[in-house]
């Protein structure tokens, strides 16, 4: 079916100025981290041979999930066909190519040697989950690629449902890939057989929450006006999600506790006097999860657009500490590879890893974020990606006329 | 299963070790010279599968001399950062739980015939050479640092500094990961033992024993025969070459 909504190209004005200043600090930051960790080394970093991956990772995996949650707006239009979110399919599309471009540089440019990208994209050793992962991230690009095109052509507007559908397969099945990094480490207490499903959880609840601050945005920056119909979807989307993924969470920490062996992971985690405890508990379960669902069920705040927002935003907070918590406390929990005895030695053997993110990795990480940012607005003042009115006339009826003359 | 999967042939590794070591230790010198224990063409063998048996009853509290050993013949620095410095052996102190008895285990890469580090590499760069040796290809390393998150016994270090003063035979590169090679540069020109086991001798405690563990005349199989030893974290179905006595 044909798309009946306007789409504007945006123009250059304060509100996009003041985006573009941040945004291009961002990458100085993150351009800066990169060449000084080139030239000096890794050990600038926080990140050791203890933990290995550190906050860059989080960055990365942050950004690469929530580019396939994001797209997730674009598949409940064409592929479930609720036709509410038509108007927000191309943006969706645009914003899944950004965070998933903005991921992967915080990726590469982690890398000991980042020089030889060409090297990862030419040597493939198919046992590797993290190999299919580079065909996993290279294909998503050109299926949203012509998923675009199919939006932004008229003519071909009728095949959006199947490529829609197909690009709805591609990223569940990229998140899974992504979960999958960490579920195939054998002698890692710390990762269960649940990482794909928290992961595919995660993205929607990420990409919910980043699409919805972005329309606000749009609401005050770009006088995009957002209609409270719309506003109360996401509302009802970040709810079902903040739920799954506290479902999942709480599944896989009982899972975990059946298991024997991983008492102790779990006690650790859960219970114990260290940083991931109190991460786990004031930051991802109180600020991230049980804040933002008192948000959202309060009378007054639930049907503000600031209030909603405020709601993202802590989920948001939430959902990236817990991605610090399972990449990081993974490895800072020592290995037991004597059962029975305390082992000592001059590598940290039975010792907690210490790990502190260092500067060069916020900056690293923000540089991430920066070229997310950055693709997003250089896109709209090109192309007609913006929806020109997001207020309930517009939602409610421009797709819906059918609809309304059937009713 | 199929033996060993990745069959590089030596004369490969040592091509591109050498070409690292050209470019990046000491640019227009050549180091052709390495001493030939077999002929350069005959790749390494599957018929040898090389390790070491470790007797830890052997091992003393104050000695280092396989460290010390091992730093040395590869040319590891310490830059008094020990969070990051490059360990190739480390020396364990275990403490029963139960009798408070300590003993000491040198723990190195155990050169696994399933190693989990090769099944993750996204590139290849990890790999198992014929006769059983895991090593990193210095050339198509990209510093990922997904074996280290795989590998069951900590046994890899990240090269987080610049290097300077590389040795000709043991190139290395910031960066990349490394873990212990058997020494084989050693291996390679015939002679057929590894530094930390020399040391260890040499000192007079004679813990470690390397050797082919596919040879049945060999000192360790014969030991491996006569005495029970260990792999550390048998349950994962690894199959190290490196055993132990003693835990
Ligand atoms: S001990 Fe670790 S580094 Fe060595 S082969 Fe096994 S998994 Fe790889
Ligand atoms: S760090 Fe190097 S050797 Fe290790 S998995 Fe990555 S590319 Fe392979």
């Amino acid at each position: 079916m044909r798309d009946k909504t306007d789409y504007i190209i945006i123009e250059f004005s304060k509100a996009v100025f003041f985006f573009g200043v941040v945004v291009l600090s961002f990458i100085a930051l993150g351009f800066y981290s990169f060449l000084t960790l080139e030239h000096e080394g890794h050990w600038l970093t926080g990140m050791n041979n203890q933990v290995v991956w550190g906050l860059p990772h989080v960055f990365a995996i942050f950004l690469i999930i929530a580019a396939s949650g994001i797209l997730n707006i674009a598949s409940i239009s064409s592929v479930f066909n609720i036709k509410i979110y038509k108007p927000l399919g191309r943006l969706s599309a645009l914003l899944a190519i950004c965070l998933l471009t903005g991921g992967l540089m915080v990726l590469v440019l982690d890398l000991g040697r980042p020089d030889r990208l060409i090297v990862a994209m030419t040597t493939f050793n198919f046992k590797s989950i993290f190999a299919w992962n580079i065909f996993l991230y290279s294909g998503f690009m050109a299926v949203i690629a012509l998923y675009l095109w199919m939006m932004f052509e008229a003519r071909y507007n009728k095949f959006v449902g199947k490529v829609g559908t197909f690009a709805f397969i591609w990223r569940i099945t990229l998140t899974t890939g992504t979960g999958s990094i960490f579920a195939f480490l054998v002698a890692k207490e710390a990762y269960g057989a649940l990482a794909a499903p928290l992961f595919i959880a995660l993205s929607l609840l990420m990409g919910t929450a980043i699409f919805y601050s972005i329309l606000y945005w749009m609401d005050k920056g770009l006088d995009v006006p957002l209609g409270s119909e719309i506003i109360a979807r996401f509302r009802r989307l970040l709810i079902y999600f903040i739920f799954t993924v506290f479902y999942i969470t709480i599944l896989s920490h009982l899972t975990s506790l059946y298991v024997t062996k991983n008492h102790d992971f779990e006690f650790f985690l859960l219970f114990s006097d260290n940083i991931y405890t109190l991460l786990f508990w004031v930051c991802q379960i109180g600020i991230g999860t049980i804040l933002p669902l008192f948000i959202l069920y309060n009378k007054k705040l639930s049907i503000s657009p600031l209030g909603i927002l405020l709601a993202s935003l802590l989920v948001i907070f939430g959902g990236f500490t817990m991605l610090y918590i399972i990449i990081i406390s993974g490895q800072a929990y020592p290995l037991d590879l004597f059962p029975g005895y305390t082992e000592n030695s001059s590598f940290y053997d039975g010792a907690i890893a210490s790990y502190t993110p260092s500067i060069y990795e916020i900056m690293l990480g923000l540089g991430g974020v920066g070229i997310s940012a950055a693709i997003y607005i250089f896109a709209i003042m090109i192309l007609d990606f913006t929806p020109k009115n997001l207020d309930d006339e517009h939602t409610l009826y421009s797709n819906n006329k059918e609809k309304i003359k059937t009713e | 299963m199929k033996k060993y999967e990745i069959k590089l042939d030596r004369r490969d590794f040592l091509k591109s070790s050498t070409m690292l070591g050209v470019s990046t230790i000491a640019p227009g010198v050549f180091f052709q010279q390495l001493a030939h224990g077999r002929d350069l063409d005959e790749p390494a063998s599957s018929k040898i599968r090389w390790g070491m048996l470790i007797n830890t009853n052997q091992c003393t509290d104050e000695c280092d001399a396989c460290v010390t050993a091992c730093n040395e013949e590869h040319g590891i620095e310490d830059f008094g950062r020990p969070t990051t410095d490059t360990q190739w052996i480390r020396k364990l102190t275990l403490t029963s739980e139960t009798t408070e008895e300590s003993i000491n285990v040198p723990m190195m890469c155990q050169h696994c015939e399933n190693p989990p580090c090769v099944d993750v590499c996204p590139t290849g760069a990890s790999f198992i050479r014929a006769d059983g040796i895991v090593l990193v290809n210095k050339h198509t390393c990209i510093g990922c640092r997904y074996c280290m998150m795989s590998c069951p016994y900590k046994a890899r270090s990240f090269v987080h500094e610049n290097l300077e003063n590389q040795l000709p035979h043991a190139p290395r590169g910031k960066g990349c990961v490394e873990s212990c090679n058997l020494c084989v540069h050693k291996i390679d020109n015939g002679e057929n033992n590894t530094a930390c086991a020399e040391a260890c001798q040499k000192d007079g405690h004679q813990a470690i024993l390397f050797g082919d563990l596919n040879d049945v005349e060999s000192d360790i199989s014969k030991q491996l025969k006569k005495y029970e030893s260990k792999e550390v974290r048998s349950d994962l179905g690894l199959n190290t070459a490196v055993r132990y006595r003693g835990i």
